[in-house]
C-alpha cells in the first residue's frame, strides 16, 4: 500500500462513520426522548441564565444595575447603548476597549499557531519514534502542566529583560511565554490522539522508503487536523482570557497589554463600574464564541480519525 | 443547510475583518507609548521648567495604580513639562500594581519611576536594593512641601527614597445634606455627638428595619476587608492616641493589647450594632459582602445616612449625584473625642526611582515640586498634603475640605496603619482577621490571631 | 519593512512568518539527514521533532521549577537556608486545614461533576435537531474569562437582607418562595460548594465537547450486538458507552483535576478567599506576591505538584492498559 493510496482509505472510513447510528442515539432512544430531552433542557437553561443575565444587564442604565436585579429589566425595560457606547469608543486617552481588542488578537494568534506547530512535532516524536526513556519523558511533560504559572514569571521574565529585544519586539515575550505554557498540555492531548493512529499506516509508508518529514506531512498531519483544530480552539481561548500572563509579560505596558487586562482595571480596586464591565465583557466573548462556533464541527471529526483502527 | 452556515460563517468573519481593518487605522501603532498626551499647549512658558535641564529622546517611565480618569488627569500635568524638557513621559497605571512592581523588578524590567501607595512596600523594595537614592533637588523640594511625619514614611532606615506625591483624608462620613436638613440633624463635632445622632436617627426611622443610620461594605476582591481595618486604625487614634498608634504599627506594643482591644471594640459599636448597620442592604455581617464602591449608595435613597469612607469616594457617587455643602452628598470629618482634638487618618502615594539616570531624576524632582502638586490639584480630582497647594485650586468642595485638614496646623495625621506594617499582617492576617470579626468572630481571637501571623525579627 | 516593524499587526505577521521559516528549515534538515545520513537519522528525526518543545519547555518550566523547589528551603528573601521549615509552616499555618480541605473538596468534585454533566449533556444531545445550539448554550461559559464570571456570579450569589429587594437572582428566587435570603458566599462550609459550582459551570463545557465527540466514534456494530442480547439503557451506557470512551474521560477527568488543582481566580474575586474559602493555590499566591515570602509560596508551590503525582501515577497506568490492549 502507498502512502498516496493510504489517506483517501482512511479519510472515506471516517466519512461514512457519522450516517450510521452511535451509541448515544441507542441509549437516548431507549432511556425514552422526553425525559432526557427534559434533563437536557434544563441543564442548558442552569448553564444560560447567568450570561443571559449579564446579557440583559449589559443594556440596563447604571442606576438601575446598582439597585435592582437583571429581571425586572423584563417587566420593565429601561434600555440604553451607552454602555457599548462608553466601552467602545469612551475615554480615548485611557485606551477604548476597541485597542485592546487589537492587543488581545495580536497576542493570541502567535500564541495559538506557535505552541501548536511544536506540539504537533513533539506529539509525532513522542508517539510515532521510537527512543529509549521516551515513556519517561512524555510522563515528565505531562507532569510539567501542574507547574504552577506564577512560579515561572520571574525566571523567565529576567531572560526576555537581559536580551533587550523587548523595545523594539514588545510582543515577544508574551507570545513565547504563552507558547511554553501551553506545550505540557497541547502534548499531551495531541499525543494521545496521534498515538491512536493505527501503526499499521506508518509502518506501511516506511517500508515505501517515505522519511519520517514526508509521513508527518502527508500522513499525520491530515489525519490529526480534527483533532489539533480542536485543541487550537482551546488553546486560543485560553490565551484569550489569560489575564496572568499577558499582565506580567507585557512589561506592565499598558499599550499592549490584552483585553482581560483591561477589563480587570475596569472591575479595579477603587471604580466598580459594573455598568462598563457588563458590556465590556460581552465584548471580550465575542471572538472566542465566533472561533467555537466555525470551528466546532471539527470537534465531531477529531475523534473519528483515531477510531480509525477500528 | 450546510451552505447557509458557512455563508453566516464568512459574512461574520468578514464583518469582524473589516471591523479590525477600521480600527486599525486608529489603534495598532506600536510608535507611542501608554498616554500620547495630546499636542496642544505649544505656548507653555518654558522659563518655569529651565531647571529640569533638556534632553533628546529621552524616554521615562512611571508605573503605578492609578488608572481610568485619574490617570488621564496625572499624564496631563506633563504636557508642558514634556515639551519644554524633551522627556517623554509614559505612565502605565496596572491593576495588580503591589504584586506587578515587584515582578517587573525582579525580572530585571524595572520603570524609571514607581507611584508607591504603600510606605511598607517602598520599604521593602529599598531592602531588595531596586530603589535608588533621589537627587538633591528631590530633597530639598520635599522638605519644603512636606511636613516631617509626611518626610518620614518616605524614609526606609534613615535615609530618604521617595517624595511624598499625592494625600487623601480617610477620616471622612459621607451623609446627604439634604436629608439631614429635611430631618433636622446637625453635622456632628464630637464623638458623643455622632452617637447621640446615630440613636436619633435609630428613633426616627429605626422601625421598618430597613432604614439604619449607618451603612457599610467591607468587600474589595481580595483585599477584602481594607475598609475594615482603617476604621480600625481611626478608632486606634481616638481611643488610645498618636503615640500608642506608632507603637502599634510598628510593633513595640502586641496587637492585641488592651488598647486595640478596647479600639476595635469602639469600632464594634457602630460595624457590628445590629441597630445602627447596615442601612439598605441587610444586617450587620452583609458588610462583609457588600462592596465598599456600593457601601455608601443607599445614602442617596434614604435607607442609610452616614458611611465612613476615604475623600476619593467622591468618584463613586452615580453620574448626576449634586456633592456639594447643600447637596445630595457631602462629607464631614470624623469627629474626635472632643472637638478640639482632631486626629486624622490619612494615605498618600511616594514617588521612588529605579535608575539614577538624568531624565528619570528630572522627572522625579518635578513631581516633588510644589508646582507639579499645585498643577495636580488644580486638574482636579485629588487631594495633597504639599503646604504649597492652595485649597481655593481644589476642584470640588470636598476637596478642599480635605486639603484644609491636610494643612491644618492643628490636625494630629498618621499614615494608614496597614500600609505600614508587614505586607503579611497589612495585606493580610489584618485584612482577613477584620473580614471575620465583621462576620461575627469574637473580638480577642481575631486580635490574638493577628498578633501570632507578625512576622519574627 | 516599517509596517513589520512599527504596526503591531505587522509585528504579528513577522513572527508568524518568521516562525513558519524556522520550521521549514528544521524539516528541511531531518528530510535531509533522513536520505543522507546513515545512523544518526534517529536521532536528527527526534532532534527536529522533539527538539524545540523539550528546548522550551527546559528554559520555560524545567528551570523554574527547580528553582521553586530550591528557594523552598530558603527563607523570604531566599538568603538564608532554612530546612523545612517552610513545609512545617504550609500544613501547621493557622489556615493551612482550611486551605487543604478545601483543594481536597474542589479537587474531589470539580471534575468528577463536570465530566458527569457534560457526558449526560452529551448523550442527552447527540444527534438531536438543535445539537449544534445545544452544544454552544453549555460551550458559553468557557468563552467567559474569569473576570467576566466573577461579574456573572455576583448577579446570581449577591445577598441583601430579608427586609430589602434582592438584587441576586438566587435570593431573589429564594425569597419569592416565601424563605429567608441566604448568603451563599459568607456562610462556611456551604459557600466553598457554591464556589465550586462556579468552575463545574465553567468546566463542564470543555468536558461536553471532548465526550461528545468521543460518542460520536463508538462503533456500532457493538451496541447492535448489544441491543440483541437485550440489555437496558443502564447497562448499555454502564457496559458499551463508557468503557468506549475512557480514553477520553481519563483525558477530561485529568485535564479539569490539573486545572482546579491550580485554581486560584475564582477564590480571589469572588470571596477573597475570606469566610473559610482559602484554598493552596490562592495561599501560594498569596505568600509570593502579596507577602512577599518566597520560601513559604515555593513551598506550597512544591506541595501542590507532591499532590497531582497519584494523577499522574493513574495516567501512566492508564497509558500502558492502552498500549497492552493495542498489542
Amino acid at each position: 500500500m502507498s502512502v498516496e493510496a493510504g489517506v483517501p482509505e482512511v479519510a472515506e472510513v471516517a466519512t461514512q462513520r457519522p450516517n450510521r447510528r452511535s451509541t448515544a442515539t441507542k441509549f437516548r432512544s431507549l432511556v425514552g426522548n422526553r425525559i432526557g430531552s427534559a434533563v437536557a433542557v434544563v441543564i442548558a437553561v442552569l448553564w444560560t441564565i447567568p450570561t443571559f443575565g449579564l446579557f440583559i444587564s449589559s443594556f440596563r442604565p447604571e442606576e438601575d444595575i446598582k439597585s435592582s436585579g437583571w429581571w425586572t429589566f423584563l417587566s420593565n425595560p429601561a434600555f440604553t447603548l451607552d454602555n457599548y457606547q462608553e466601552v467602545l469608543f469612551g475615554r480615548a486617552s485611557s485606551g477604548s476597549l476597541s485597542d485592546y481588542f487589537i492587543n488581545s488578537l495580536v497576542i493570541t494568534v502567535p500564541a495559538t499557531v506557535i505552541p501548536l506547530v511544536l506540539a504537533t512535532m513533539a506529539a509525532y516524536a513522542f508517539s510515532v519514534l521510537d527512543w529509549r526513556g521516551r515513556d519517561w519523558v512524555f510522563v515528565c511533560v505531562f507532569a510539567l502542566q501542574i507547574v504552577p504559572l506564577q512560579m515561572a514569571l520571574i525566571p523567565l521574565l529576567r531572560i526576555f529583560s537581559s536580551s533587550g529585544l523587548l523595545d523594539t519586539f514588545p510582543y515577544l515575550s508574551v507570545w513565547v511565554a504563552h507558547s511554553i505554557f501551553a506545550l505540557p498540555l497541547a502534548v499531551f492531548l495531541l499525543h494521545n490522539f496521534m498515538s491512536d493512529i493505527p501503526k499499521e499506516l506508518v509502518e506501511a509508508a516506511r517500508v515505501d522508503g517515505a522519511g519520517h518529514v514526508s509521513v508527518f506531512l502527508r500522513i499525520m498531519l491530515p489525519l490529526m487536523a480534527p483533532a489539533i483544530a480542536s485543541v487550537a480552539i482551546f488553546q486560543f481561548i485560553w490565551v484569550w482570557n489569560d489575564l496572568l500572563v499577558g499582565l506580567t509579560f507585557t512589561g506592565a505596558n499598558n499599550a499592549i497589554q490584552p483585553l482581560t487586562a483591561r477589563l480587570a482595571e475596569m472591575a479595579g480596586s477603587r471604580g466598580q463600574d459594573w455598568q462598563l464591565l457588563t458590556a465590556g465583557a460581552f465584548v471580550s466573548m465575542v471572538l472566542p464564541l465566533i472561533v467555537f462556533l466555525s470551528l466546532q464541527r471539527y470537534f465531531v471529526r477529531g475523534l473519528l480519525a483515531g477510531s480509525v483502527k477500528g | 443547510m450546510r451552505t447557509t452556515a458557512r455563508r453566516t460563517g464568512a459574512a461574520v468573519a468578514g464583518g469582524l475583518a473589516f471591523a479590525l481593518a477600521l480600527t486599525a487605522c486608529s489603534g495598532s501603532d506600536l510608535g507611542g507609548g501608554g498616554g500620547d498626551g495630546d499636542e496642544g499647549g505649544g505656548d507653555a512658558a518654558c522659563e518655569d521648567y529651565a531647571d529640569y535641564g533638556t534632553f533628546e529622546g529621552d524616554e521615562v517611565t512611571i508605573l503605578s495604580s492609578i488608572r481610568e480618569q485619574e490617570a488621564d488627569q496625572m499624564e496631563d500635568t506633563f504636557v508642558d513639562f514634556e515639551e519644554c524638557t524633551g522627556i517623554d513621559v509614559v505612565h502605565n497605571g496596572i491593576g495588580e500594581f503591589e504584586t506587578q512592581v515587584v515582578v517587573q523588578a525582579e525580572g530585571g524590567n524595572a520603570p524609571n519611576l514607581a507611584i508607591i501607595p504603600q510606605p511598607g512596600l517602598l520599604a521593602r523594595l529599598v531592602n531588595d536594593g531596586y530603589i535608588v537614592e533621589p537627587s538633591e533637588q528631590t530633597v530639598t523640594n520635599a522638605q519644603e512641601g512636606w511636613t516631617e511625619e509626611w518626610l518620614n514614611y518616605g524614609t526606609v532606615d534613615g535615609t530618604f527614597y521617595a517624595a511624598p506625591l499625592m494625600a487623601s483624608v480617610k477620616s471622612f462620613v459621607w451623609y446627604s445634606p439634604t436629608a439631614f436638613a429635611e430631618n433636622g440633624y446637625e453635622v456632628p463635632t464630637t464623638w458623643d455627638e455622632l452617637i447621640a445622632l446615630s440613636d436619633q436617627i435609630v428613633a426616627d426611622h429605626g422601625a421598618d428595619g430597613v432604614v439604619k443610620p449607618w451603612c457599610a461594605g467591607i468587600e474589595s476582591g481580595g483585599a477584602t476587608g481594607w475598609p475594615a481595618t482603617d476604621f480600625i486604625e481611626d478608632m486606634v487614634l481616638r481611643e488610645a492616641g498618636p503615640e500608642v498608634y506608632d507603637q502599634w504599627v510598628t510593633h513595640e506594643i502586641p496587637f492585641n493589647d488592651p488598647q486595640i482591644y478596647a479600639a476595635t471594640e469602639r469600632a464594634g459599636s457602630i460595624l457590628r450594632n445590629e441597630d445602627y448597620v447596615n442601612g439598605g442592604i441587610g444586617d450587620s455581617r452583609s458588610i462583609a459582602t457588600t462592596s465598599f464602591n456600593d457601601g455608601g449608595l443607599p445614602i442617596l435613597d434614604g435607607n442609610c445616612f452616614m458611611y465612613r469612607m476615604a475623600s476619593f469616594y467622591e468618584a463613586q457617587w452615580p453620574e448626576g449625584t449634586d456633592v456639594s455643602p447643600e447637596g445630595d452628598a457631602f462629607a464631614f470629618y470624623l469627629p474626635g473625642d472632643d472637638a478640639d482634638s482632631k486626629p486624622l487618618l490619612t494615605a498618600g502615594e511616594f514617588v521612588g526611582a529605579f535608575d539614577d539616570n538624568e531624565a528619570t531624576q528630572a522627572v522625579q524632582a518635578f513631581m516633588s515640586s510644589g508646582e507639579w502638586a499645585n498643577l495636580r490639584v488644580t486638574i482636579g480630582g485629588v487631594t495633597s498634603a504639599n503646604n504649597a497647594v492652595d485649597p481655593a485650586n481644589a476642584s470640588s468642595d470636598v476637596l478642599r475640605l480635605a486639603i484644609e485638614l491636610l494643612q491644618d496646623p492643628d490636625a494630629v495625621t498618621r499614615f494608614d496603619g496597614s500600609d505600614l506594617m508587614p505586607s503579611a499582617v497589612g495585606a493580610g492576617s489584618f485584612w482577613t482577621g477584620m473580614t471575620e470579626w465583621i462576620d461575627g468572630a469574637d473580638t480577642q481571637t481575631v486580635l490574638d490571631q493577628i498578633e501570632a501571623s507578625w512576622p519574627a525579627s | 519593512m516599517d509596517f513589520f516593524l512599527n504596526d503591531k499587526f505587522g509585528q504579528m505577521l513577522l513572527v508568524i512568518i518568521a516562525f513558519a521559516a524556522l520550521i521549514a528549515v528544521l524539516l528541511a534538515i531531518a528530510w535531509a539527514a533522513d536520505k543522507w545520513v546513515g545512523k544518526g537519522r534517529r536521532w536528527a528525526a527526534l532532534a527536529v521533532f522533539g527538539g524545540p518543545a523539550l528546548l522550551l519547555l527546559v528554559v520555560g518550566l524545567i528551570y523554574p521549577a527547580i528553582r521553586t523547589f530550591y528557594m523552598s528551603f530558603y527563607d523570604a528573601g531566599t538568603n538564608n537556608a532554612v530546612g523545612l521549615q517552610n513545609y512545617i509552616f504550609t500544613v501547621t499555618n493557622t489556615g493551612a486545614v482550611i486551605a487543604f480541605r478545601n483543594t481536597f473538596i474542589w479537587v474531589f468534585l470539580v471534575p468528577i461533576a463536570s465530566t458527569l454533566i457534560g457526558l449526560i449533556y452529551a448523550i442527552l444531545i447527540d444527534r438531536s435537531r438543535l445539537e449544534k445550539l445545544a452544544k454552544s448554550l453549555l460551550f458559553l461559559p468557557v468563552a467567559i474569562s474569569f473576570v467576566g464570571a466573577g461579574i456573572i456570579w455576583k448577579f446570581v450569589y449577591e445577598y441583601r437582607g430579608a427586609a430589602q429587594e434582592q438584587i441576586g437572582l438566587l435570593n431573589a428566587f429564594i425569597t419569592w418562595l416565601g424563605f429567608e435570603p441566604v448568603r451563599f458566599l459568607q456562610d462556611a462550609p456551604w459557600n466553598t460548594l457554591f464556589l465550586i459550582a462556579v468552575m463545574i459551570w465553567i468546566q463542564a463545557g470543555f468536558a461536553m465537547v471532548i465526550l461528545s465527540a468521543a460518542i460520536k466514534a463508538v462503533p456500532t456494530d457493538i451496541i447492535e450486538a448489544a441491543r440483541l442480547d437485550g440489555v437496558n439503557s443502564w447497562e448499555m451506557f454502564r457496559n458499551i458507552t463508557v468503557p468506549s470512551i475512557r480514553p477520553s474521560l481519563v483525558v477530561v477527568l485529568t485535564t479539569i483535576s490539573i486545572a482546579t488543582l491550580k485554581i486560584f481566580d475564582i477564590t480571589r474575586t469572588m470571596t477573597g478567599a475570606r469566610f473559610d474559602t482559602q484554598v493552596l493555590a490562592n495561599q501560594m499566591y498569596d505568600y509570593s506576591f502579596v507577602f512577599g515570602d518566597n520560601g513559604v509560596g515555593s513551598a506550597m508551590a512544591v506541595v501542590i505538584f507532591i499532590l497531582v503525582i497519584p494523577l499522574v501515577a493513574f495516567n501512566i497506568r492508564q497509558m500502558a492498559k492502552n498500549r497492552s490492549v493495542r498489542g
